[in-house]
Protein backbone atom coordinates (compact mmCIF):
# COMPACT_ATOMS: atom_id res chain seq x y z
CA UNK A 1 0.00 0.00 0.00
CA UNK A 2 0.96 3.56 -1.00
CA UNK A 3 1.83 5.40 2.66
CA UNK A 4 0.06 8.66 1.41
CA UNK A 5 -3.24 6.53 1.44
CA UNK A 6 -2.60 6.19 4.99
CA UNK A 7 -5.49 7.29 7.73
CA UNK A 8 -3.73 9.10 10.66
CA UNK A 9 -4.80 6.05 12.78
CA UNK A 10 -3.86 3.69 10.67
CA UNK A 11 -0.09 5.55 10.32
CA UNK A 12 0.35 6.13 14.29
CA UNK A 13 0.33 2.06 14.68
CA UNK A 14 2.68 2.09 12.08
CA UNK A 15 5.02 4.71 13.74
CA UNK A 16 4.39 3.22 17.17
CA UNK A 17 5.71 -0.33 15.63
CA UNK A 18 8.67 1.29 14.31
CA UNK A 19 7.89 -0.26 11.17
CA UNK A 20 7.67 3.37 9.02
CA UNK A 21 9.70 6.24 10.15
CA UNK A 22 8.92 9.86 9.93
CA UNK A 23 11.02 11.07 7.05
CA UNK A 24 9.75 7.87 4.87
CA UNK A 25 6.39 9.25 5.13
CA UNK A 26 7.29 12.77 4.58
CA UNK A 27 9.30 11.97 1.49
CA UNK A 28 5.85 9.93 0.02
CA UNK A 29 3.69 12.57 0.83
CA UNK A 30 5.74 14.85 -1.27
CA UNK A 31 6.18 12.55 -4.32
CA UNK A 32 2.15 12.58 -3.99
CA UNK A 33 2.40 16.29 -4.23
CA UNK A 34 5.24 16.02 -7.09
CA UNK A 35 2.75 14.45 -8.91
CA UNK A 36 -0.88 15.37 -8.65
CA UNK A 37 -0.53 18.68 -7.34
CA UNK A 38 0.11 20.71 -11.28
CA UNK A 39 -3.28 19.32 -11.37
CA UNK A 40 -5.34 19.83 -8.49
CA UNK A 41 -3.01 23.22 -7.04
CA UNK A 42 -4.21 22.42 -3.36
CA UNK A 43 -0.82 23.85 -2.13
CA UNK A 44 0.41 27.44 -2.47
CA UNK A 45 3.69 26.37 -0.53
CA UNK A 46 4.77 23.17 -0.07
CA UNK A 47 7.18 23.11 2.94
CA UNK A 48 9.67 20.24 1.32
CA UNK A 49 12.81 21.14 3.26
CA UNK A 50 11.32 21.93 6.80
CA UNK A 51 8.97 19.13 6.75
CA UNK A 52 11.90 16.76 6.19
CA UNK A 53 13.85 18.29 9.15
CA UNK A 54 10.90 17.89 11.19
CA UNK A 55 10.81 14.51 9.86
CA UNK A 56 14.45 13.57 11.52
CA UNK A 57 13.54 15.17 14.77
CA UNK A 58 10.53 13.20 15.09
CA UNK A 59 12.47 10.20 14.27
CA UNK A 60 15.16 10.71 16.79
CA UNK A 61 12.47 11.26 19.50
CA UNK A 62 11.06 7.66 18.31
CA UNK A 63 14.00 5.90 18.84
CA UNK A 64 14.54 7.39 22.39
CA UNK A 65 10.77 6.23 22.50
CA UNK A 66 9.09 9.43 22.64
CA UNK A 67 5.72 8.78 20.86
CA UNK A 68 3.46 11.35 20.64
CA UNK A 69 -0.77 11.44 19.33
CA UNK A 70 0.51 12.41 15.95
CA UNK A 71 4.21 11.56 16.04
CA UNK A 72 4.85 12.00 12.04
CA UNK A 73 1.79 12.80 10.59
CA UNK A 74 1.71 15.31 7.78
CA UNK A 75 -0.65 18.01 7.81
CA UNK A 76 -1.34 20.71 5.43
CA UNK A 77 -2.42 24.06 6.93
CA UNK A 78 -5.21 26.51 5.20
CA UNK A 79 -2.96 29.51 4.69
CA UNK A 80 -4.87 31.70 7.05
CA UNK A 81 -2.76 29.86 10.23
CA UNK A 82 -0.21 32.45 10.98
CA UNK A 83 3.37 30.67 10.39
CA UNK A 84 6.32 31.80 12.20
CA UNK A 85 8.91 32.49 9.50
CA UNK A 86 6.95 31.03 6.86
CA UNK A 87 4.92 33.57 4.90
CA UNK A 88 1.13 33.73 5.30
CA UNK A 89 -0.93 35.74 2.94
CA UNK A 90 -4.74 34.63 3.67
CA UNK A 91 -4.50 34.51 -0.64
CA UNK A 92 -4.56 37.85 -0.94
CA UNK A 93 -1.91 40.16 -2.61
CA UNK A 94 -2.20 42.80 0.20
CA UNK A 95 -0.30 40.44 2.54
CA UNK A 96 2.12 38.84 0.17
CA UNK A 97 5.81 39.09 1.63
CA UNK A 98 4.04 39.02 5.12
CA UNK A 99 5.93 36.62 7.75
CA UNK A 100 4.60 36.67 10.91
CA UNK A 101 6.66 36.52 14.02
CA UNK A 102 4.76 33.40 15.65
CA UNK A 103 2.66 30.33 15.09
CA UNK A 104 -1.08 30.14 15.61
CA UNK A 105 -2.30 28.47 18.76
CA UNK A 106 -3.04 25.48 16.26
CA UNK A 107 0.46 25.59 14.80
CA UNK A 108 1.78 25.12 18.02
CA UNK A 109 -0.48 22.39 19.32
CA UNK A 110 0.02 20.26 16.05
CA UNK A 111 3.77 20.86 16.57
CA UNK A 112 3.83 19.62 20.12
CA UNK A 113 1.69 16.66 19.34
CA UNK A 114 4.71 15.73 17.01
CA UNK A 115 2.74 16.34 13.57
CA UNK A 116 4.95 17.71 10.71
CA UNK A 117 3.98 20.52 8.84
CA UNK A 118 3.93 19.92 5.01
CA UNK A 119 2.56 23.30 3.30
CA UNK A 120 0.31 25.96 3.43
CA UNK A 121 -3.32 25.57 1.68
CA UNK A 122 -4.98 27.41 -1.15
CA UNK A 123 -8.47 29.43 -0.33
CA UNK A 124 -10.69 32.12 -1.27
CA UNK A 125 -9.33 35.34 -0.87
CA UNK A 126 -9.70 36.41 3.24
CA UNK A 127 -11.34 33.19 3.34
CA UNK A 128 -14.33 34.91 1.34
CA UNK A 129 -15.80 32.49 -0.79
CA UNK A 130 -17.37 29.32 -1.41
CA UNK A 131 -15.41 28.04 -4.02
CA UNK A 132 -11.25 28.57 -3.65
CA UNK A 133 -11.76 30.78 -6.79
CA UNK A 134 -10.85 34.19 -5.35
CA UNK A 135 -7.54 33.08 -3.99
CA UNK A 136 -4.93 35.47 -5.73
CA UNK A 137 -2.73 32.46 -6.29
CA UNK A 138 -5.75 31.16 -8.92
CA UNK A 139 -8.46 28.50 -8.11
CA UNK A 140 -8.03 24.91 -6.82
CA UNK A 141 -9.58 21.92 -8.58
CA UNK A 142 -11.91 19.13 -7.55
CA UNK A 143 -9.78 15.84 -7.15
CA UNK A 144 -12.84 14.05 -8.50
CA UNK A 145 -13.17 16.45 -11.34
CA UNK A 146 -10.76 18.77 -12.58
CA UNK A 147 -13.13 20.98 -14.17
CA UNK A 148 -14.99 21.71 -11.01
CA UNK A 149 -14.51 23.65 -7.90
CA UNK A 150 -13.36 21.90 -4.76
CA UNK A 151 -15.72 24.19 -2.79
CA UNK A 152 -14.83 27.09 -0.13
CA UNK A 153 -13.40 28.60 1.42
CA UNK A 154 -10.89 26.11 2.66
CA UNK A 155 -11.14 23.98 -0.74
CA UNK A 156 -7.27 23.99 -1.01
CA UNK A 157 -7.11 21.91 2.25
CA UNK A 158 -10.47 19.95 1.84
CA UNK A 159 -8.53 19.06 -1.78
CA UNK A 160 -5.07 17.86 -0.66
CA UNK A 161 -6.75 15.52 1.97
CA UNK A 162 -9.14 13.90 -1.08
CA UNK A 163 -5.82 13.45 -3.00
CA UNK A 164 -3.92 11.97 -0.65
CA UNK A 165 -1.81 14.77 -0.50
CA UNK A 166 -1.73 14.77 3.08
CA UNK A 167 -3.34 12.87 5.87
CA UNK A 168 -5.39 15.86 7.74
CA UNK A 169 -5.42 19.47 6.88
CA UNK A 170 -6.56 22.18 9.31
CA UNK A 171 -9.17 24.91 7.88
CA UNK A 172 -11.52 27.71 9.08
CA UNK A 173 -15.37 27.73 9.24
CA UNK A 174 -17.11 31.44 9.57
CA UNK A 175 -20.39 30.13 7.29
CA UNK A 176 -19.31 26.44 6.17
CA UNK A 177 -15.59 26.80 4.95
CA UNK A 178 -14.73 23.30 6.63
CA UNK A 179 -18.53 21.63 5.98
CA UNK A 180 -18.85 22.75 2.33
CA UNK A 181 -15.41 21.96 0.73
CA UNK A 182 -15.43 18.54 2.98
CA UNK A 183 -18.73 17.84 1.37
CA UNK A 184 -17.48 18.75 -2.33
CA UNK A 185 -14.34 16.98 -1.94
CA UNK A 186 -15.94 13.56 -0.44
CA UNK A 187 -13.85 14.04 2.96
CA UNK A 188 -14.73 14.59 6.94
CA UNK A 189 -14.92 17.88 8.15
CA UNK A 190 -15.55 19.03 11.60
CA UNK A 191 -16.39 22.67 12.84
CA UNK A 192 -15.97 22.62 16.69
CA UNK A 193 -18.30 25.02 18.94
CA UNK A 194 -17.63 28.67 19.01
CA UNK A 195 -14.71 28.77 21.73
CA UNK A 196 -13.76 24.74 21.94
CA UNK A 197 -10.47 25.99 19.71
CA UNK A 198 -8.09 28.92 19.80
CA UNK A 199 -8.47 31.68 17.50
CA UNK A 200 -4.88 33.02 18.31
CA UNK A 201 -3.23 33.50 15.12
CA UNK A 202 -6.10 33.06 12.94
CA UNK A 203 -5.92 35.72 10.34
CA UNK A 204 -9.98 37.30 11.48
CA UNK A 205 -12.72 37.46 8.70
CA UNK A 206 -15.63 37.77 11.22
CA UNK A 207 -14.61 37.50 14.62
CA UNK A 208 -18.09 36.24 16.05
CA UNK A 209 -18.28 33.50 13.72
CA UNK A 210 -14.89 31.90 12.82
CA UNK A 211 -13.46 28.80 14.12
CA UNK A 212 -10.76 26.21 13.34
CA UNK A 213 -11.67 22.46 12.53
CA UNK A 214 -9.56 19.67 10.88
CA UNK A 215 -10.57 17.54 7.74
CA UNK A 216 -9.59 13.99 7.82
CA UNK A 217 -10.60 11.18 5.76
CA UNK A 218 -12.26 9.09 8.46
CA UNK A 219 -14.01 10.32 11.46
CA UNK A 220 -11.94 8.32 13.77
CA UNK A 221 -8.91 10.63 12.58
CA UNK A 222 -11.46 13.95 13.14
CA UNK A 223 -11.85 13.03 16.76
CA UNK A 224 -7.83 12.33 17.37
CA UNK A 225 -7.31 15.89 15.64
CA UNK A 226 -9.50 17.56 17.81
CA UNK A 227 -8.37 16.24 20.90
CA UNK A 228 -5.89 17.95 19.78
CA UNK A 229 -6.49 21.18 18.78
CA UNK A 230 -9.60 22.05 21.45
CA UNK A 231 -8.61 23.63 24.80
CA UNK A 232 -8.78 26.89 26.63
CA UNK A 233 -6.22 29.28 25.17
CA UNK A 234 -5.38 32.73 27.42
CA UNK A 235 -4.80 33.89 24.13
CA UNK A 236 -7.73 34.18 22.84
CA UNK A 237 -10.51 35.31 25.48
CA UNK A 238 -13.58 33.88 23.60
CA UNK A 239 -11.84 30.49 23.94
CA UNK A 240 -13.84 28.71 26.45
CA UNK A 241 -12.54 26.91 29.42
CA UNK A 242 -13.70 23.86 29.56
CA UNK A 243 -12.30 20.22 29.74
CA UNK A 244 -11.27 18.44 26.71
CA UNK A 245 -12.78 14.76 26.59
CA UNK A 246 -11.15 12.13 24.72
CA UNK A 247 -13.07 12.32 21.57
CA UNK A 248 -11.77 9.14 20.19
CA UNK A 249 -13.66 7.02 23.43
CA UNK A 250 -16.68 7.87 22.02
CA UNK A 251 -16.19 6.17 18.54
CA UNK A 252 -17.54 2.46 18.18
CA UNK A 253 -20.40 3.70 21.14
CA UNK A 254 -24.10 2.63 19.61
CA UNK A 255 -26.73 4.93 19.15
CA UNK A 256 -30.00 2.47 20.10
CA UNK A 257 -32.51 4.77 21.20
CA UNK A 258 -30.87 8.54 19.71
CA UNK A 259 -33.15 10.84 18.27
CA UNK A 260 -32.27 12.25 14.70
CA UNK A 261 -33.92 15.48 13.86
CA UNK A 262 -34.91 16.06 10.83
CA UNK A 263 -35.59 20.07 10.13
CA UNK A 264 -38.12 20.15 7.50
CA UNK A 265 -37.01 23.47 6.26
CA UNK A 266 -33.81 21.71 4.63
CA UNK A 267 -35.73 19.05 2.99
CA UNK A 268 -38.16 21.36 1.03
CA UNK A 269 -37.16 22.27 -2.83
CA UNK A 270 -33.96 23.60 -4.07
CA UNK A 271 -32.07 19.95 -2.90
CA UNK A 272 -31.02 18.06 -5.67
CA UNK A 273 -32.19 14.39 -6.12
CA UNK A 274 -29.51 12.44 -5.73
CA UNK A 275 -28.57 14.76 -2.51
CA UNK A 276 -32.34 13.92 -1.32
CA UNK A 277 -31.65 10.16 -2.17
CA UNK A 278 -28.27 9.68 -0.69
CA UNK A 279 -29.58 11.56 3.07
CA UNK A 280 -32.06 9.26 2.59
CA UNK A 281 -30.12 6.46 2.82
CA UNK A 282 -27.96 8.06 5.71
CA UNK A 283 -31.44 8.15 7.24
CA UNK A 284 -32.08 4.47 6.53
CA UNK A 285 -28.60 3.33 8.45
CA UNK A 286 -28.81 5.44 11.33
CA UNK A 287 -32.67 3.83 11.58
CA UNK A 288 -30.66 0.25 11.43
CA UNK A 289 -28.45 0.93 14.20
CA UNK A 290 -31.16 1.54 16.13
CA UNK A 291 -31.66 5.30 15.83
CA UNK A 292 -35.05 7.20 15.01
CA UNK A 293 -35.61 9.89 13.01
CA UNK A 294 -37.80 12.79 14.19
CA UNK A 295 -39.47 15.50 12.24
CA UNK A 296 -38.47 18.96 13.68
CA UNK A 297 -38.84 22.64 12.66
CA UNK A 298 -36.03 25.36 12.64
CA UNK A 299 -38.79 28.39 11.55
CA UNK A 300 -36.08 31.03 11.13
CA UNK A 301 -34.32 29.17 8.85
CA UNK A 302 -35.27 30.86 5.55
CA UNK A 303 -33.60 34.17 7.19
CA UNK A 304 -29.93 32.86 7.87
CA UNK A 305 -28.94 33.82 4.64
CA UNK A 306 -29.92 37.47 5.18
CA UNK A 307 -28.68 37.79 8.58
CA UNK A 308 -24.89 35.94 7.97
CA UNK A 309 -24.50 38.81 4.77
CA UNK A 310 -25.34 41.68 7.40
CA UNK A 311 -23.29 40.15 10.01
CA UNK A 312 -20.02 38.74 8.45
CA UNK A 313 -19.58 41.65 6.04
CA UNK A 314 -19.53 43.97 8.67
CA UNK A 315 -17.31 42.00 11.12
CA UNK A 316 -14.98 42.01 8.13
CA UNK A 317 -15.11 45.69 7.57
CA UNK A 318 -14.01 46.49 10.85
CA UNK A 319 -11.53 43.47 10.71
CA UNK A 320 -9.76 44.25 7.76
CA UNK A 321 -9.36 48.33 8.03
CA UNK A 322 -6.51 47.05 9.49
CA UNK A 323 -4.78 46.30 6.16
CA UNK A 324 -3.46 50.08 5.02
CA UNK A 325 -0.37 49.30 3.68
CA UNK A 326 1.31 50.98 6.89
CA UNK A 327 2.35 47.79 9.08
CA UNK A 328 2.94 45.17 6.99
CA UNK A 329 2.01 43.53 3.94
CA UNK A 330 2.06 45.55 0.43
CA UNK A 331 2.30 49.09 -0.12
CA UNK A 332 1.64 51.19 -3.30
CA UNK A 333 4.87 52.89 -5.01
CA UNK A 334 3.04 55.88 -5.68
CA UNK A 335 0.32 58.22 -3.97
CA UNK A 336 -0.15 61.74 -2.60
CA UNK A 337 -0.62 61.71 1.02
CA UNK A 338 -2.08 59.26 3.86
CA UNK A 339 -5.27 59.16 2.46
CA UNK A 340 -4.40 58.34 -0.86
CA UNK A 341 -1.72 55.45 -0.29
CA UNK A 342 -4.63 53.88 2.42
CA UNK A 343 -7.16 54.27 -0.38
CA UNK A 344 -4.67 52.59 -3.44
CA UNK A 345 -3.27 50.12 -1.42
CA UNK A 346 -6.52 48.76 -0.29
CA UNK A 347 -7.78 48.89 -3.77
CA UNK A 348 -4.68 47.58 -5.34
CA UNK A 349 -4.18 44.88 -2.65
CA UNK A 350 -7.77 43.46 -2.43
CA UNK A 351 -9.94 41.52 -4.94
CA UNK A 352 -13.51 42.24 -5.99
CA UNK A 353 -15.35 39.77 -3.46
CA UNK A 354 -13.38 41.41 -0.28
CA UNK A 355 -14.15 45.09 -1.44
CA UNK A 356 -17.95 43.96 -2.13
CA UNK A 357 -17.88 42.52 1.43
CA UNK A 358 -16.11 45.37 2.99
CA UNK A 359 -18.46 47.83 1.04
CA UNK A 360 -21.64 45.88 2.05
CA UNK A 361 -20.28 45.48 5.56
CA UNK A 362 -19.29 49.76 6.02
CA UNK A 363 -22.74 50.22 4.47
CA UNK A 364 -24.57 48.16 6.89
CA UNK A 365 -23.15 49.44 9.65
CA UNK A 366 -23.09 53.15 8.54
CA UNK A 367 -25.07 56.44 10.20
CA UNK A 368 -28.69 55.71 9.43
CA UNK A 369 -28.75 52.16 8.23
CA UNK A 370 -26.90 50.35 11.53
CA UNK A 371 -30.49 49.48 13.04
CA UNK A 372 -32.27 48.43 9.35
CA UNK A 373 -29.31 46.10 8.97
CA UNK A 374 -26.93 45.22 11.66
CA UNK A 375 -29.19 45.93 14.77
CA UNK A 376 -31.98 44.29 13.22
CA UNK A 377 -29.46 41.15 11.94
CA UNK A 378 -28.52 40.51 15.43
CA UNK A 379 -31.82 40.21 16.85
CA UNK A 380 -32.82 37.64 13.98
CA UNK A 381 -29.72 35.63 15.09
CA UNK A 382 -31.20 35.53 18.59
CA UNK A 383 -34.14 33.77 17.03
CA UNK A 384 -32.14 31.69 14.76
CA UNK A 385 -29.70 30.48 17.93
CA UNK A 386 -33.51 29.86 20.12
CA UNK A 387 -34.32 27.83 17.11
CA UNK A 388 -31.70 25.41 18.02
CA UNK A 389 -32.45 25.33 21.65
CA UNK A 390 -35.64 24.35 21.15
CA UNK A 391 -34.52 21.54 18.68
CA UNK A 392 -31.92 20.08 21.05
CA UNK A 393 -34.68 19.17 23.22
CA UNK A 394 -36.40 16.86 21.18
CA UNK A 395 -33.75 15.18 19.58
CA UNK A 396 -30.02 14.52 20.09
CA UNK A 397 -28.33 15.45 16.41
CA UNK A 398 -29.84 17.02 13.59
CA UNK A 399 -29.29 15.82 10.10
CA UNK A 400 -29.16 18.22 6.90
CA UNK A 401 -27.68 17.84 3.88
CA UNK A 402 -24.20 19.59 3.96
CA UNK A 403 -25.06 21.36 0.33
CA UNK A 404 -27.95 21.70 -1.60
CA UNK A 405 -25.64 20.04 -4.92
CA UNK A 406 -22.29 18.26 -5.81
CA UNK A 407 -19.68 20.64 -6.92
CA UNK A 408 -20.44 23.21 -9.88
CA UNK A 409 -17.71 23.94 -12.69
CA UNK A 410 -15.22 26.34 -12.47
CA UNK A 411 -16.61 29.68 -13.14
CA UNK A 412 -20.32 28.82 -12.96
CA UNK A 413 -20.67 31.23 -10.40
CA UNK A 414 -17.87 33.56 -10.12
CA UNK A 415 -20.43 36.79 -11.71
CA UNK A 416 -23.16 36.49 -9.68
CA UNK A 417 -22.32 36.83 -6.26
CA UNK A 418 -26.48 36.22 -5.14
CA UNK A 419 -25.50 32.61 -6.66
CA UNK A 420 -22.48 31.97 -4.90
CA UNK A 421 -24.04 32.94 -1.25
CA UNK A 422 -26.80 30.31 -1.73
CA UNK A 423 -24.40 27.70 -1.83
CA UNK A 424 -23.63 28.22 1.97
CA UNK A 425 -27.44 28.24 2.84
CA UNK A 426 -27.57 24.79 4.82
CA UNK A 427 -23.92 25.22 6.72
CA UNK A 428 -24.52 29.12 8.09
CA UNK A 429 -26.78 28.64 10.52
CA UNK A 430 -24.29 26.73 12.80
CA UNK A 431 -22.13 29.56 12.85
CA UNK A 432 -25.08 31.77 13.71
CA UNK A 433 -26.03 29.61 16.73
CA UNK A 434 -22.28 29.00 17.91
CA UNK A 435 -22.64 25.33 17.53
CA UNK A 436 -20.89 22.54 16.28
CA UNK A 437 -21.31 20.57 13.02
CA UNK A 438 -19.62 17.98 11.03
CA UNK A 439 -19.68 17.06 7.63
CA UNK A 440 -19.21 13.13 6.03
CA UNK A 441 -19.38 11.74 2.78
CA UNK A 442 -22.70 9.70 2.48
CA UNK A 443 -22.96 9.11 -1.37
CA UNK A 444 -22.10 10.18 -5.35
CA UNK A 445 -23.81 11.41 -8.09
CA UNK A 446 -24.28 9.50 -11.14
CA UNK A 447 -20.93 11.68 -12.87
CA UNK A 448 -19.09 10.36 -9.72
CA UNK A 449 -19.00 13.83 -7.43
CA UNK A 450 -18.95 13.31 -3.98
CA UNK A 451 -22.19 14.12 -1.48
CA UNK A 452 -22.18 15.10 2.22
CA UNK A 453 -24.63 14.66 5.16
CA UNK A 454 -24.30 17.40 7.55
CA UNK A 455 -24.92 16.44 11.41
CA UNK A 456 -25.10 19.18 14.17
CA UNK A 457 -25.36 19.23 17.66
CA UNK A 458 -25.73 21.58 20.73
CA UNK A 459 -22.64 23.68 22.09
CA UNK A 460 -19.44 21.45 23.32
CA UNK A 461 -21.57 18.19 22.34
CA UNK A 462 -18.50 17.64 19.19
CA UNK A 463 -18.39 13.91 21.16
CA UNK A 464 -22.31 13.51 19.84
CA UNK A 465 -21.45 14.02 16.53
CA UNK A 466 -18.06 12.12 16.65
CA UNK A 467 -20.42 8.97 17.81
CA UNK A 468 -23.12 9.30 15.30
CA UNK A 469 -20.49 9.81 12.24
CA UNK A 470 -18.45 6.69 13.68
CA UNK A 471 -21.50 4.85 13.96
CA UNK A 472 -22.76 5.72 10.38
CA UNK A 473 -19.06 5.10 9.22
CA UNK A 474 -19.32 1.68 10.67
CA UNK A 475 -22.08 0.34 9.63
CA UNK A 476 -20.07 0.36 5.86
CA UNK A 477 -23.22 1.32 3.76
CA UNK A 478 -21.42 4.17 1.96
CA UNK A 479 -18.47 2.93 0.40
CA UNK A 480 -15.40 5.69 -0.60
CA UNK A 481 -13.92 5.92 -3.82
CA UNK A 482 -10.98 7.66 -4.21
CA UNK A 483 -10.61 10.07 -6.95
CA UNK A 484 -8.95 8.98 -10.43
CA UNK A 485 -5.74 11.33 -10.09
CA UNK B 1 -33.04 50.79 -5.87
CA UNK B 2 -31.99 50.82 -2.36
CA UNK B 3 -28.86 52.44 -2.70
CA UNK B 4 -27.22 54.63 -5.64
CA UNK B 5 -24.14 55.62 -7.18
CA UNK B 6 -23.57 58.61 -5.01
CA UNK B 7 -24.08 56.74 -1.52
CA UNK B 8 -21.71 53.79 -3.35
CA UNK B 9 -19.25 56.74 -3.61
CA UNK B 10 -19.54 57.88 -0.06
CA UNK B 11 -19.23 53.94 1.22
CA UNK B 12 -16.22 53.71 -0.89
CA UNK B 13 -14.95 56.84 0.67
CA UNK B 14 -15.48 55.06 4.30
CA UNK B 15 -14.43 52.10 3.49
CA UNK B 16 -11.00 53.55 1.90
CA UNK B 17 -11.51 52.16 -1.44
CA UNK B 18 -11.76 53.28 -4.86
CA UNK B 19 -12.92 52.60 -8.18
CA UNK B 20 -13.40 52.94 -11.89
CA UNK B 21 -16.72 53.99 -13.43
CA UNK B 22 -17.02 50.29 -14.84
CA UNK B 23 -16.72 48.46 -11.45
CA UNK B 24 -18.88 51.22 -9.75
CA UNK B 25 -21.34 50.65 -11.77
CA UNK B 26 -21.14 46.87 -11.15
CA UNK B 27 -20.87 46.92 -7.74
CA UNK B 28 -23.44 49.24 -7.16
CA UNK B 29 -26.13 46.76 -9.12
CA UNK B 30 -24.34 43.69 -7.08
CA UNK B 31 -24.80 45.41 -3.76
CA UNK B 32 -28.48 46.27 -4.75
CA UNK B 33 -29.01 42.80 -5.48
CA UNK B 34 -27.59 41.80 -1.91
CA UNK B 35 -29.30 44.13 -0.14
CA UNK B 36 -33.16 43.70 -2.02
CA UNK B 37 -32.40 40.24 -0.54
CA UNK B 38 -32.12 41.65 2.93
CA UNK B 39 -35.53 42.90 2.60
CA UNK B 40 -36.86 40.14 3.82
CA UNK B 41 -35.48 39.75 7.36
CA UNK B 42 -38.65 42.82 7.63
CA UNK B 43 -41.23 40.30 8.09
CA UNK B 44 -39.59 38.84 10.88
CA UNK B 45 -41.03 40.92 13.92
CA UNK B 46 -38.15 41.36 16.43
CA UNK B 47 -39.45 43.99 18.69
CA UNK B 48 -39.33 42.07 21.50
CA UNK B 49 -36.24 39.76 20.94
CA UNK B 50 -34.06 40.85 23.87
CA UNK B 51 -30.79 40.47 23.77
CA UNK B 52 -29.31 40.83 20.35
CA UNK B 53 -26.83 38.03 19.97
CA UNK B 54 -23.61 39.62 18.60
CA UNK B 55 -21.52 36.66 20.02
CA UNK B 56 -22.65 33.45 20.90
CA UNK B 57 -21.52 31.98 23.78
CA UNK B 58 -22.88 34.28 26.81
CA UNK B 59 -19.69 35.11 28.76
CA UNK B 60 -18.62 37.69 31.45
CA UNK B 61 -15.46 39.76 31.01
CA UNK B 62 -12.25 37.59 30.92
CA UNK B 63 -9.97 39.18 33.27
CA UNK B 64 -6.80 38.40 33.91
CA UNK B 65 -3.91 39.48 36.72
CA UNK B 66 -1.53 42.38 34.87
CA UNK B 67 1.57 40.33 35.12
CA UNK B 68 3.95 41.25 32.95
CA UNK B 69 5.14 38.44 30.11
CA UNK B 70 7.66 38.14 27.11
CA UNK B 71 6.36 39.92 24.11
CA UNK B 72 7.46 40.75 19.95
CA UNK B 73 11.00 42.44 20.15
CA UNK B 74 10.17 45.94 18.15
CA UNK B 75 12.54 44.46 16.15
CA UNK B 76 10.10 41.72 15.72
CA UNK B 77 7.12 43.92 15.65
CA UNK B 78 8.51 46.04 12.37
CA UNK B 79 9.99 43.63 10.41
CA UNK B 80 6.76 43.38 8.25
CA UNK B 81 6.41 47.30 7.59
CA UNK B 82 6.93 48.67 4.43
CA UNK B 83 8.82 51.37 5.47
CA UNK B 84 10.23 51.38 9.15
CA UNK B 85 12.95 53.53 10.77
CA UNK B 86 14.95 52.81 14.15
CA UNK B 87 11.85 51.90 16.53
CA UNK B 88 9.31 53.42 14.40
CA UNK B 89 7.08 53.11 11.31
CA UNK B 90 7.31 56.11 8.41
CA UNK B 91 4.25 57.01 7.22
CA UNK B 92 3.80 60.15 5.07
CA UNK B 93 3.46 63.89 6.16
CA UNK B 94 -0.15 63.99 8.08
CA UNK B 95 0.03 67.66 9.61
CA UNK B 96 0.80 70.86 7.46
Amino acid sequence: MELHFLTIGELREKIATREIAATTVVRSILKRIAEVDTQVHAYINVLSESAMAEAELIDAAIAKGIIKPLSGVPIALKDICCTKGIETTCCSRILRGFIPPYDATVVEKLREAGAIIIGKTNMDEFAMGSSTETSCFGATRNPYDLTRIPGGSSGGSAAAVAADECLAAIGSDTGGSIRQPAALCGVVGLKPTYGRVSRFGLIAFASSLDQIGPFTKTVADSALMLSVLAGYDAKDSTSVNLPVPDYSAFLGRDIRGWRIGIPREYFIGGIDTETQSALDGVMRTLQACGASCVDISLPHTEYCLAVYYIVAPAEASSNLARYDGIKYGMRVEKFSDLKDLYKKTRSQGFGSEVKRRIMLGTYVLSSGYYDAYYKKASRVRTLIKQDFADAFRVCDVILTPTTPSAAFKIGEKTNDPMQMYLSDIFTISTNLAGIPGISVPCGYTASGLPIGAQFLAGHFEEAKLLQVTAAYEQAGTFIKRRPKI
Amino acid sequence: MKIGKAEVAHIANLSRLEFGDAEMELFTSQLNDILLYMEKLSAVDTASVMPATTQEMARHNAFREDVVAPSLSSEEALRNAPDATGDCIRVPKVVE
